[in-house]
């Protein structure tokens, strides 16, 4: 299978090749470097004109961006570690977001701006961070994270010509060079998508179980170690996870979470992000979750949340590793509720 | 009231006359003077009561307006404003009466109340509210220009506060290394808010663009519409001939508060600046004083029209 890294790629050059209102920006992207995680290696070359290197301007490739955008183009911009996107605040919020409804729903803002999170690499505080919680809910804004189980290619084919909005495109660096997974051996697959909230969410499920013991709910980086805790739990501690994968971050795609429930509401459901979980992903999902639950229920719902510490992400690689969730700290949680 | 009887009864939003390069002084002057009489209506329309929220007029810097909006081509230029945007906007397009609207919350306004007075778009021109945060996004809309060739030159108000944005170095730093097509206008007034610029801006404002190696005019206050008019033509040109980016530095001085009643300058220093009032000698270039008071007139007329039209209750324009 192609890693997640040649999806990517491969989208990219699909994307150019097919339609030249696209354009590509951002920091070190020109051949033969071809970025700093080689995203965007091979596009330089191949699509000269289109494709620009910036200087180390975050907010003015994300406000570029913006004025591509508004006037007809279609701007894929690389943000080159997502801790930079705070630099880009105030584009992305009071700028990108907000034109097309300050304008009165007169223009569209389609402009796509990729960016790794995440650590597990020593690159310390300031280059490992998953910082996406901090531009989710704001209206406007889309972000979109990929995953092992999903196919990131299309992910950003969608984000790009089909989302008339900015979409943030939160992208694991620890996942670039994973190879993609087409499903998960016993367990069934379905796809939830819609017009109201397009960017699927994976249900997985295992086959003949009736009464799974809980659900798991996960997105981007945090995905291959979600999925290597269920497997231990069910092969040694004979407990059956299913785990609903979302790629659409914010807004939260209350739609499928509504039929996740309605399908069977787990009595307990376990949250697991890369980031402290104080108002975070886990923080949303977990409120929508119990705000759709049928409050006559007898049946409570337990649950878990799981994420870093409270802290900067260490660049020790024993503290690091200590901060962030690992496979036995889902297992160990789990354990916890039986 | 005859004047709101009789537009009530069209249905076209009440509009300026626009001015292009080719404008006499008095197509000039009235549109100087409508900008004025509409500015001085929110300031009173706050004063009352009747408008919430928060505007900043451009008493005092119309001419900046007039003469760079003359100078463009509506057809493919664009024009990207900033907090301060009511006169770029009027020069631009004349919609006097869907400003109204807009700045009072109406479902008729230029973004249907949803804007409000920073934040407009209307064709090819934009306003938000942030402090610097356009350059870069105008800087992008000048580069899509290029790419597609549309022959557009994209126009960016700042001021001299704005110079405080780190990131409208980063725009000037790209439009120059991408020779974009694109005019960025600095409207020096001598205050960030309340702060004098000797307290703000450290050095030669014009050698900041020029460090970039963007070539940049400066407009003395005295040259008046007809002076930044013809600054901004050859900037404009020497753009649109594929020269890359040019500055210009209007030097000006706003009349009217930052924003409504918050003004702590002194009376002599207000006196002084009220006696340079550019509008004073664009009276003068009409030459014929019963002209200049017909024109005034005029002007006056048709903005109150505008006004009486918006702010009537909605069935009484039926």
């Amino acid at each position: 299978m192609p890693t997640v890294l040649d999806s990517l790629n491969q989208s990219l050059h699909q994307l150019m090749d097919a339609d030249e209102r696209v354009v590509v920006l951002g920091e070190d992207i020109l051949d033969p470097y071809g970025g700093a995680f080689k995203v965007t290696r091979g596009l330089s070359s191949r699509f000269p004109g289109r494709v620009f290197t910036t200087p180390i301007s975050e907010a003015a490739i994300v406000g570029l961006a913006s004025g591509l955008a508004l006037r007809g183009l279609r701007p894929i911009a690389e943000i080159m570690f997502g801790d930079f996107l705070f630099l880009a605040g105030d584009q992305l919020i009071n700028h990108a977001a907000k034109f097309r409804w300050m304008y009165n729903d007169e223009v569209r803002v389609p402009l796509v701006i990729r960016t790794p999170m995440g650590g597990r690499r020593g690159y310390g505080p300031t280059h490992s961070q998953s910082i996406e919680k901090h531009f989710m809910g704001a209206p406007g804004l889309w972000i979109v994270a990929p995953h092992v189980l999903s196919s990131p290619g299309e992910l950003l084919r969608q984000a790009t010509l089909e989302c008339p909005d900015p979409v943030v495109f939160i992208e694991s660096k620890t996942c670039y060079g994973r190879a993609l997974l087409s499903g998960l051996p016993e367990m069934t697959t379905t796809v939830i998508a819609d017009a109201e909230s397009p960017f699927p969410t994976l249900l997985l499920r295992h086959e003949g179980v009736a009464e799974p013991d809980g659900l798991l709910w996960c997105y981007g980086g945090m995905v291959p170690h979600c999925v290597d805790a269920i497997q231990h739990l069910r092969a040694e501690e004979g407990l059956s996870m299913d785990m609903a994968i979302l790629t659409q971050l914010s807004p939260v795609p209350f739609t499928h979470i509504r039929r996740i429930l309605d399908e069977k509401t787990p009595a307990l459901s376990v949250y697991v992000e890369e980031a402290s979980v104080a108002h975070g992903w886990s923080a949303e999902v977990l409120a929508q979750v119990q705000e759709q639950m049928d409050p006559s229920s007898d049946r409570p719902i337990r649950h878990e949340r799981i994420g870093a510490a409270y802290h900067p992400v260490a660049s020790s690689r024993e503290l690091e590793h200590a901060s962030l969730p690992q496979v036995r700290d889902i297992v160990a949680r789990v354990l916890e509720c039986f | 009231m005859n004047i709101l009887n009789e537009t009530s009864t069209s249905a076209a939003p009440v509009r300026l006359d626009v001015c292009t390069r080719a404008s006499s002084l008095r197509e000039q002057y009235s549109l100087l003077v409508s900008i004025r009489r509409f500015e001085q209506s929110l300031l009173d329309l706050f004063a009352s009561g009747v408008l919430a929220g928060t505007t900043h007029t451009c008493v005092g810097q119309e001419t900046i307006a007039v003469g760079v909006m003359s100078a463009i081509d509506r057809d493919r230029d664009i024009v990207f404003s900033n907090h301060r945007g009511h006169g770029h906007f009027l020069a631009y397009c004349g919609e006097v009466e869907r400003l109204y609207l807009e700045v009072t919350g109406r479902a008729g306004g230029v973004c249907g109340g949803r804007g409000g007075s920073q934040h407009l778009h209307y064709r090819n021109f934009y306003s938000n509210g942030v402090q610097g945060g356009i350059v870069p996004v105008a800087t992008g809309m000048a580069l899509a220009g290029k790419l597609t060739q549309t022959g557009g030159v994209t126009i960016v108000f700042l001021g001299d506060g704005t110079l405080g944005e780190g990131v409208v170095y980063e725009s000037f730093n790209i439009a120059a290394l991408w020779h974009l097509p694109i005019v960025f206008v600095i409207e020096h007034n001598g205050y960030a808010q309340s702060t004098p610029s000797a307290l703000q801006v450290a050095g030669d404002v014009a050698a900041r663009p020029r460090a970039f190696g963007i070539p940049t005019v400066e407009c003395p206050a005295a040259a008046g519409a007809t002076g930044v008019l013809a600054c901004a033509s050859r900037a404009v040109d020497a753009v649109r001939a594929g020269g890359g980016p040019q500055c210009l530095v209007c030097y000006t001085y706003r009349l009217a508060p930052h924003s409504k009643g918050d003004d702590h300058r002194s009376a002599d220093e207000m006196s002084a600046a009220w006696a340079r009032d550019p509008l004073i000698a664009a009276r003068a270039a009409v030459a014929d004083a019963a002209a200049a008071d017909a024109i005034e007139r005029e002007a006056g007329d048709r903005v109150n029209a505008a006004r009486l039209r918006a702010l009537a209750p909605a069935g009484a324009k039926a």
